[in-house]
């Protein structure tokens, strides 16, 4: 290798930015991926991106593109109408648990069924981490949250939502998988599923979704290591990783 | 131009089309389902977008998507369906968004009925969403001024990067008459803040939130100049047999059609009375009302309510003449005869 040579850089999707996320959260990891993706596929200048109310809320100051701030849960309307007046453009919603599988499962649902060709990052840490960690539809059982002081208890509360499983029930949906960001090969698996979602919207593929389990140490009240491991232990095996919907269309894509 | 015979709802519908409307979503509710039903047949034909939404909420925010991309935008509803639109209104505005939302208003509160009111003048005209804000309000009263003000509520919305509303009531949505679809020249003003991709140019960011007081106070302070800029340069007003009316009755849309009915008789049997029927709910004609205290000695306010823009006039006249009000709930529609009785007892008080 000559001498010099540039080897690893800020995508140019990404802007220089100091970070306002928590020691530990996984949101920056996510937003670098994304970032990386869309530098791959050469398209930054016609992407749209929709940031959520949540922790991401403020996407806009690290994304490098075209940002819309939707209102809470409301992304995927918001993407449909970007992408329904133009379709030349690349449109992605980033959503938090609460935004999406709380407020906004309406949207997110009929997104999904009618196929509407955008892509989502879904970001499910488990709690409302904005507002505090009070409890999100994607709360474990027994989970200690602000909301739930002693506990989601599942015959008061309901029981976790399964995002990824619920939506690959659509007809419409081609593409939906689950990844994390814990370790450096979830996070390698992770970047080829979100470039996979992207490839499906540039294909014209229709509706793809990668929920991406995250930690919110902060809310969680753990180090960033006990909370990357608590993600593992618990989550995980509520919310098992893998592909929950692959139409072949896009498993033949290059 | 030859005229063509037309349901209100259907020509709102035409007008948007050719007012350059790029992507309509809405949601079934009568009485203003027809626009939908429209819509939905004429704007793929055209290649351009349709979608029936999941619901209000979900329509209202695919509209505020395609406007963000720099594109004109509608949405159509009734009462309850706007009030669901309510939020999304309130971030079109805090995103200084342009878009035309309908509302053809039927009874309420609550899911009321399907017949025509004007109860939802306080929503539309006051905000109605959450936030220091303001949508234009236009109130037709003809199928004809439904088209008028339905091509006029896209310029006024791109001019001043606002929501604007058609306000009409179900009897404007229902009704069949007679008009001219004109062709619309004016074209979309260029829209360098939307989101269509960074291509050759920096970032558009698209937002309501500032976290801190100071930017969002300098936020506030930007739209409210807009605001009374809008105040002063778009009120508009129509008026009927004000030459020498004593009594000035004040009413807007189907009601104003009415009075316009018992204001000829009355006319006809001597009486003194004339019609200001406001065009623009919001701005409210403020400032020709004040000017008209000089000649009324009574004002009479009537609505499909129970007395809504009744608080405008009075904050318009000041306390200076007597304003008087009569109004029909539930989804009644005034006659003719009704008015008259009233206007010959308002007379029989006031100027006798
Ligand atoms: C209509 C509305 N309801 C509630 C809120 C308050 N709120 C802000 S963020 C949030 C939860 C976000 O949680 P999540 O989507 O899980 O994202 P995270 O913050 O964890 O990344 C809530 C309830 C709001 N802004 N708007």
């Amino acid at each position: 290798m000559p001498e010099g040579e540039v080897v690893f850089a800020r995508p140019a999707a990404l802007e220089d930015t100091p970070t306002h996320y928590c020691p530990g959260c996984t949101h920056g990891i996510i937003h670098r991926l994304i970032g990386e993706v869309i530098d791959e596929l050469g398209i930054r200048e016609i992407t749209v991106g929709i940031a959520p109310v949540g922790c991401a809320v403020l996407a806009y100051h690290y994304f490098n593109f075209d940002t819309v701030e939707a209102a809470h849960g409301r992304a995927p309307a918001v993407a449909t109408g970007i992408k329904r007046v133009s379709p030349e453009n690349v449109v992605f919603t980033y959503q938090g648990d609460g935004d999406l599988a709380a407020i906004g499962t309406a949207e997110i649902v009929h997104a999904a069924n009618r196929g509407e060709n955008i892509t989502v990052v879904f970001v499910n840490n488990a709690v409302f981490g904005m507002t505090g960690g009070q409890m999100a539809p994607t709360t474990l059982p027994g989970q200690v949250t602000t909301s739930t002081p002693t506990g989601r208890d599942v015959k008061v509360d309901g029981y976790p939502v399964k995002v990824a499983e619920i939506l690959a029930q659509t007809t419409g949906a081609a593409y939906i998988a689950r990844r994390t960001v814990t370790q450096p090969k979830y996070v390698r698996s992770c970047k080829k599923a979100i470039k996979t979602a992207f490839k499906t919207q540039l294909a014209g593929l229709g509706f793809a979704l990668v929920e991406v389990l995250s930690t919110c140490s902060t809310n969680w009240g753990m180090s960033p290591m006990e909370a990357l491991r608590w993600l593992d232990e618990n989550m995980i095996p509520y919310y098992p990783l893998g592909d929950y919907k692959v139409i072949d269309e896009v498993k033949a894509l290059p | 131009m030859a005229k063509v015979l037309m349901k209100g709802n259907e020509a709102i519908a035409e007008a948007a089309i050719r007012a350059g409307c790029d992507g309509y979503f809405g949601y079934p509710i009568t009485p203003q389902t027809e626009l939908l039903e429209y819509m939905s047949r004429r704007m793929p034909e055209l290649g351009r977008a349709f979608v029936q939404g999941e619901s209000e909420i979900a329509s209202i925010n695919m509209v505020l998507g395609a406007a963000a991309a720099g594109k004109r935008a509608m949405t159509s509803s009734s009462s309850p369906g706007v009030s669901l639109k309510q939020e999304g209104i309130s971030f079109l505005a805090g995103n200084e968004l342009p878009a035309v939302i309908v509302n053809i208003m039927r009874g309420g509160p609550g899911l009321g009925n399907v017949q025509p009111s004007q109860s939802d003048y306080f929503q539309a005209t006051k905000g109605g969403g959450h936030g220091d804000y303001f949508p234009i309000v236009l109130a037709p009263s003809t199928v004809q001024e439904a088209i008028d003000f339905t091509i006029l509520a896209f310029e006024l919305a791109d001019k001043y990067r606002n929501p604007a509303m058609i306000l009409g009531d179900g009897s404007i949505g229902q009704i069949m008459e007679p008009v001219e679809l004109p062709e619309v020249e004016s074209k979309p003003p260029d829209k360098p803040w939307a989101v269509t991709g960074c291509k050759g140019r920096e970032k558009n960011i698209i937002r309501s939130l500032y976290l801190l007081a100071g930017p969002l106070e300098a936020r506030n302070v930007i739209l409210q100049k807009k605001y009374r800029e809008i105040e002063a340069n778009e009120q508009r007003h129509a008026e009927f047999m004000l030459e020498g009316a004593e009594m000035v009755i004040v009413a807007y849309g189907t009601t104003g059609r009415v009075a316009q009915t018992a204001i000829t008789r009355a006319r006809d049997e001597g009486m003194p009375v004339g019609l200001f029927r406001p065009i623009t709910l919001y701005p409210y004609p403020k400032d020709a009302i004040s000017s008209l205290v000089e000649q009324a000695r009574v004002f009479l306010v009537l609505e499909m309510s129970a007395g809504q823009m009744l608080e405008d006039v009075e904050l318009a006249v000041k306390g200076t003449v007597p304003v008087e009000f009569q109004g029909w709930l539930g989804g009644r529609v005034p006659t003719p005869s009704e008015v008259t009785q009233t206007i010959k007892e308002i007379r029989t008080k006031y100027l006798k």
